[in-house]
C-alpha cells in the first residue's frame, strides 16, 4: 500500500502528500488527531489539529504546552496542499472523523464513532469517500445496541432499587467521554450524584463547553456520616475493587459497557449488573456507516477488525485489516482498560 | 416463564449469596407447585434429554439471523456459550415482550398434549393435577411441558418451526433462558445446597430433610413437590440414597488436628464412590454423582442380596485383581461402557470397599457417631463375608467385599511416613475422621479431611491455549503443555485452572501477542512460558501423543525463573510410570 493517499507506518497512519500523521502513536511532527482518549491522542507531537468542539478536553490530556490548533466541524483547511476537515463522530465530545482530499481523491479516517445520538456530542454524520477507514471495536453481530433512553431509564430504576434497598449504587464509566454521557441521562430528582477523583476536571471541561449535566459533588468533599445509600456515585472501572470503595458501606455495583452484552465478560469482573451502553456503533451501525460513505475500499482497524474485514469483502468491497498498536484481531483492551487504572480507555 | 427469566436473571446479576437466596425464596413463594418443580430441576442442574442437537440450533439461528457459518462461529468464539450466542445474534421479537407458549405449542402440535400428559403420570400426579387447574400457557410449566419435552420425538421441519416461534416470542433473557433448557448447563452460581436453603425457607422443611428427598430419581410435578416441602418426614421413596458426607483437602500440619486418638484413618481410595441401597427386597448402586449405576456393577448389585432390608452402605468401588487395587484407568475402561462382556468382567472385575454405614434396620443412623457406625458395619460384613485369610498388609477382601482397613500410626510422624506409600497401594493417600463425628450432608469443614500425597510435578511449556467459556469465555484459559523429546516439544497435559485471575490475564495478553498459528478456536503460541503442572498419577496411553496420560493435571505455578530449555523431558515422565 505504499502509494495510497494514507499509508500505514511505524507511528500509525502517515498522508506523504501532506506530511501529517492521523491519530499517530508516536511524536510526530503534525497530528490530526479523531478524538481525546489516550489511545488516539498521543502526547509529545509538535503540533496538533482536533475539532474545536473538543478543544477543552484535549488540553486536559495532552497538557497546557501542547500546540492545539482547531477546526470547526465541517470547514476544511489545507496541510501543503491537501484538503483536510473535520467531521463529527458521535463518540465523545469533539470526536471527528477526518476527512482528507488530494488530486480528487478522497479518504475518510473515522476513528471511533457512534450512530445514535446522545446529549453529550454532535451527532455523527455519514461523509461520502471514496476509501473509508473504520473502527471494528464491535464488530461481531452479536453486538446490537437498545435505544440509550431505555438503557438511562434501567440506570435510574436500578438506583431507587438500590436506595430503598438501603445501599450505594456505584456506577463504573470511563472517565472521558462515557462518565458525562451518563450524567446525561441520570435523574437528579432521585438523589445525590457524586464523582470520583478522575472525573470533574473532564466533567467541567464539558460544561465549559456548553454540555449540560446535572450538579455533581465530589466523592472525597463529603463529610463523616454522608448517607451514601442515597447517592449514586460515578467512578472509572480502575476504582474497583480499591480501598476507595469501603467508604461506601452497602453498596452495589454496575458497569456501563458495550462489553456487558455479554455475560461472561461481566461475570469474571465481579461486578453485579451490566449496563449494556457503548459510545460505539454497534453492528447494524458498522454496516450502515460504511454504506452511507459510498466508498469502494474500506480500511478496517481497532477491535474484530478480520470479522469485519471479511464480512466486507464477501460483500464486494474491498478490504485491509490493519494492526494497530492497542489492540491484537479482537478487543482485548477491554481487559487491560479495567486492570490498569493510567490507561484510558478507548470504550 | 416470565417469572423463571426473572429469577435468572435476579440471581445471574448479583454475587451477594443472601441476595440470591432472597430472589429463589420470592420465587418459589410465589411460582405454582408445577413450575416450581420444573425450576428446581434446572436449578439443580438436572436436564432432560437434550431435545435439539445442537449443530441443529446453530444452524437454525444462522440462517434466521441472516448470517454465514463463520460469522456465526465468530461470535461463538467471542460469546463462548452457545445458547446465548444464539440468543444475542436474533433479531428482537417485534412489539411488546410477550411469554405465552400457546403459539408454539401449536407448532409443536399434537404430539406435545401427549407427552405433556404422560409426563403427569410418569409423576404420579395426574389426580393432583387436576386440582391445579389449567396452567397459565405462559408458565414454564408449559414451556416444558408442551414445548420443550416435546420437541426430542419430532422431524426435523416441525422441531425447526416450533423452535423458530419460541425465539420470535421470547426476548432477552426470556430467549437466553429457553435456550438453555434444551443445551442445559446453568451455571448461575448458584449451588444445590442454596437452593435446599431457600426451600427450606420457604417450607419450614429443615435442610437436610430437603437435600435427601432431592436424591435419586423424580419426576418434577406438583404431587413431587408438595412431597419435597411436606412437614410429614416420611419417606416412601425405596430407591432413594442419601446424600453423600464429603471431605476438604487438609491444607493444614496434620497436628493441627489435636490427638491422633481422636482420628479414624483410612487409605483414600482412588475409584468410584459408592451407596449400596437394600430396600424391599432390592437393590439400588448410586454413585456419587446421583447416578443409579446397578446395572454398571452387576458384583455391587448382587451384594445387595447379601444383606438384611434397610440397610444402606458407603464405600468405594474399586477395580481389583488378584489380591491387588488396579489403577483407576482401568475402571474408566468400565465405566463407558453399556455392554458389559465377559471379558471386561474378567479383565476388571469390581469391588466395594466399605467404610460407612447410613441406614441400619431401615433406620437412618447418620447422627450416630462414626465409631458406633464402624462397629455396626463391621459386624454386617463379617456376618455375610468372613474375612478372608490374607497377608497382614493386603486387602481383606472376600468376594466383591471388604472393610476399608483402619490405618494404625503412633503419631502424625508415623503416619506421614506410611503415607509416602500411598502410591504403591494405588491410594491417593488418607481420610481422616473425626471418631466421634455423625455422617453429614455435603461437604462440611471440620469433621473429614483427605490427606493427600503430594502430588507429581513436572515443569512444562505452554504451547496451545483455546478460549474458556461461561466466566472465561473470550480468555484464553484452556491450555495445552508440552515437553521435550529430544529437541521436539510433545504434548503433554490440557491443564485449565490454578492460575489466579491476574495470571490469567497475563497469560491470555501473551497468548494475544505470540500467536504462531491458528486452528479453528486453538491458538499455537511462541514457546515461551514455563508452568509447574502437578498431577496424580499417569500411565501409558496410546491414544496420547506423548505416550503417557495423566490424571488430575493442573497448574501449580508459573515459573517464570525458568526457560523453555530447563522444562522437563518425556523420558524424566516416562521413569515415573508404575510398571504394570
Amino acid at each position: 500500500m505504499g502509494d495510497t493517499l494514507i499509508t500505514t507506518t511505524d507511528a500509525g497512519f502517515y498522508c506523504a502528500a501532506g506530511d501529517f500523521y492521523i491519530d499517530p502513536w508516536r511524536p510526530v511532527a503534525r497530528a490530526v488527531v479523531t478524538h481525546a482518549h489516550a489511545d488516539h491522542a498521543r502526547w509529545g507531537s509538535a503540533a496538533y489539529l482536533v475539532a474545536e468542539e473538543g478543544q477543552r478536553v484535549f488540553r486536559t490530556r495532552l497538557g497546557p504546552d501542547a500546540i492545539i490548533e482547531t477546526l470547526s466541524y465541517g470547514a476544511a483547511t489545507q496541510i501543503n496542499g491537501v484538503r483536510v476537515s473535520l467531521h463529527p463522530a458521535g463518540h465523545i465530545l469533539g470526536s471527528a472523523q477526518v476527512r482528507v482530499e488530494h488530486r480528487g481523491e478522497v479518504w475518510v479516517a473515522s476513528g471511533d464513532y457512534k450512530i445514535e445520538p446522545d446529549a453529550t456530542c454532535t451527532a455523527f454524520e455519514p461523509v461520502r469517500c471514496d476509501t473509508f477507514i473504520t473502527e471494528a471495536t464491535f464488530g461481531l453481530p452479536i453486538y446490537r445496541w437498545r435505544p440509550q433512553t431505555e438503557i438511562f431509564a434501567e440506570i435510574n430504576a436500578w438506583w431507587r432499587a438500590n436506595q430503598a434497598a438501603g445501599a450505594a449504587s456505584i456506577l463504573y464509566g470511563y472517565a472521558l467521554g462515557k462518565a458525562q454521557r451518563l450524567l446525561s441521562g441520570l435523574d437528579p430528582a432521585i438523589g445525590p450524584i457524586c464523582v470520583h477523583g478522575a472525573l470533574p476536571k473532564l466533567t467541567d471541561d464539558y460544561r465549559a463547553s456548553g454540555i449540560d449535566l446535572p450538579p455533581t459533588m465530589r466523592v472525597s468533599e463529603q463529610v463523616r456520616g454522608f448517607d451514601w445509600s442515597r447517592a449514586m456515585i460515578l467512578a472509572p472501572p480502575s476504582a474497583h475493587g480499591t480501598p476507595w470503595m469501603r467508604r461506601f458501606g452497602t453498596a452495589v455495583t454496575a458497569f456501563a459497557s458495550g462489553w456487558m452484552r455479554i455475560r461472561g465478560t461481566r461475570r469474571r469482573r465481579a461486578i453485579d449488573r451490566g449496563f449494556v451502553l457503548s459510545d460505539h456503533a454497534d453492528w447494524p451501525g458498522l454496516l450502515g456507516a460504511i454504506a452511507a460513505t459510498g466508498a469502494g475500499r474500506v480500511w478496517v482497524t481497532h477491535g474484530y477488525t478480520a470479522v469485519l474485514a471479511r464480512y466486507l469483502a464477501e460483500h464486494g468491497l474491498e478490504t485491509h485489516a490493519v494492526a494497530t498498536r492497542f489492540d491484537d484481531d479482537r478487543g482485548q483492551s477491554e481487559e487491560e482498560q479495567l486492570v490498569d487504572a493510567t490507561a484510558e480507555p478507548q470504550e | 416463564m416470565r417469572a423463571f427469566a426473572e429469577l435468572y436473571t435476579a440471581l445471574d446479576e448479583t454475587n451477594k449469596t443472601g441476595a440470591k437466596t432472597d430472589a429463589l425464596v420470592r420465587y418459589f413463594q410465589a411460582a405454582a407447585p408445577a413450575d416450581a418443580a420444573w425450576a428446581l430441576y434446572f436449578l439443580i442442574g438436572r436436564r432432560p434429554r437434550q431435545a435439539v442437537p445442537t449443530a441443529r440450533l446453530r444452524a437454525w439461528a444462522t440462517e434466521a439471523a441472516g448470517l454465514d457459518d463463520w460469522l456465526f462461529g465468530e461470535a461463538y468464539d467471542a460469546v463462548g456459550d452457545l445458547a446465548e450466542t444464539v440468543a444475542l445474534v436474533l433479531p428482537d421479537p417485534d412489539g411488546e415482550e410477550r411469554w405465552t407458549a400457546a403459539g408454539v405449542a401449536g407448532a409443536v402440535g399434537v404430539a406435545g398434549t401427549q407427552h405433556a400428559a404422560s409426563v403427569r403420570i410418569a409423576g404420579g400426579g395426574a389426580v393432583r393435577d387436576d386440582l391445579v387447574g389449567t396452567p397459565h400457557a405462559a408458565s414454564l410449566q408449559v414451556w416444558v411441558e408442551q414445548v420443550l419435552l416435546p420437541l426430542r420425538t419430532l422431524d426435523e421441519a416441525t422441531q425447526k418451526a416450533a423452535v423458530l416461534a419460541a425465539w420470535a416470542t421470547l426476548g432477552g433473557t426470556a430467549r437466553f433462558v429457553f435456550n438453555k433448557l434444551i443445551t442445559g448447563q446453568f451455571r448461575i452460581g448458584v449451588s444445590q445446597r442454596l437452593v435446599t436453603r431457600a426451600l427450606a425457607q420457604v417450607s419450614g422443611v429443615d435442610g437436610d430433610s430437603i437435600a435427601h428427598r432431592l436424591m435419586g430419581e423424580w419426576t418434577p410435578a406438583p404431587l413431587w413437590y408438595a412431597s419435597l416441602i411436606a412437614a410429614d418426614t416420611t419417606d416412601s421413596d425405596a430407591s432413594r440414597p442419601y446424600p453423600f458426607c464429603l471431605a476438604h483437602p487438609l491444607e493444614a500440619e496434620p497436628a493441627t488436628l489435636g490427638d491422633l486418638v481422636r482420628w479414624q484413618v483410612e487409605w483414600k481410595w482412588d475409584g468410584i464412590r459408592a451407596q449400596i441401597v437394600r430396600r424391599n427386597g432390592a437393590t439400588y448402586v448410586w454413585s456419587r454423582g446421583e447416578e443409579l449405576v446397578t446395572e454398571r456393577f452387576p458384583e455391587l448389585a448382587a451384594l445387595g442380596a447379601l444383606f438384611p432390608d434397610g440397610t444402606v452402605i458407603d464405600g468405594e468401588a474399586l477395580p481389583f485383581k488378584d489380591g491387588v487395587v488396579l489403577p483407576f484407568a482401568q475402571l474408566q475402561r468400565r465405566i463407558g461402557r453399556k455392554d458389559l462382556g465377559k471379558k471386561i468382567l474378567s479383565d476388571v472385575p469390581v469391588i466395594l470397599l466399605v467404610y460407612d454405614l447410613i441406614e441400619l434396620a431401615g433406620k437412618d443412623v447418620r447422627d450416630q457417631p462414626l465409631a458406633w457406625r464402624r462397629a455396626q458395619l463391621d459386624a454386617l460384613v463379617t456376618a455375610i463375608a468372613p474375612a478372608a485369610d490374607v497377608a497382614a498388609d493386603a486387602l481383606p477382601v472376600s468376594g466383591s467385599i471388604g472393610l476399608s482397613p483402619l490405618v494404625l500410626a503412633t503419631d502424625w510422624e508415623d503416619l506421614a511416613r506410611l503415607r509416602d506409600t500411598a502410591r504403591d497401594r494405588n491410594a491417593e493417600g488418607f481420610m481422616l475422621k473425626l471418631r466421634e463425628s455423625p455422617y453429614r450432608v455435603g461437604r462440611q469443614r471440620g469433621d473429614w479431611w483427605k490427606w493427600k500425597v503430594a502430588p507429581y510435578t513436572i515443569d512444562a511449556v505452554l504451547i496451545n491455549a483455546q478460549r474458556g467459556s461461561g466466566k472465561r469465555a473470550s480468555l484464553y484459559t484452556d491450555y495445552t503443555f508440552a515437553v521435550w523429546d529430544g529437541d521436539r516439544l510433545v504434548p503433554f497435559a490440557k491443564a485449565y485452572s490454578g492460575l489466579t485471575d491476574a495470571e490469567i490475564r497475563e497469560v491470555d495478553a501473551f497468548v494475544r501477542r505470540n500467536t504462531t498459528e491458528t486452528f479453528g478456536p486453538v491458538r499455537a503460541v511462541k514457546p515461551e512460558l514455563v508452568f509447574e503442572l502437578g498431577f496424580e498419577g499417569l500411565q501409558r496411553s496410546t491414544r496420547h501423543k506423548s505416550g503417557v496420560a495423566v490424571r488430575f493435571p493442573r497448574i501449580l505455578r508459573r515459573r517464570l525463573d525458568k526457560k523453555i530449555a530447563d522444562a522437563d523431558t518425556l523420558e524424566t515422565i516416562q521413569a515415573l510410570v508404575p510398571p504394570v
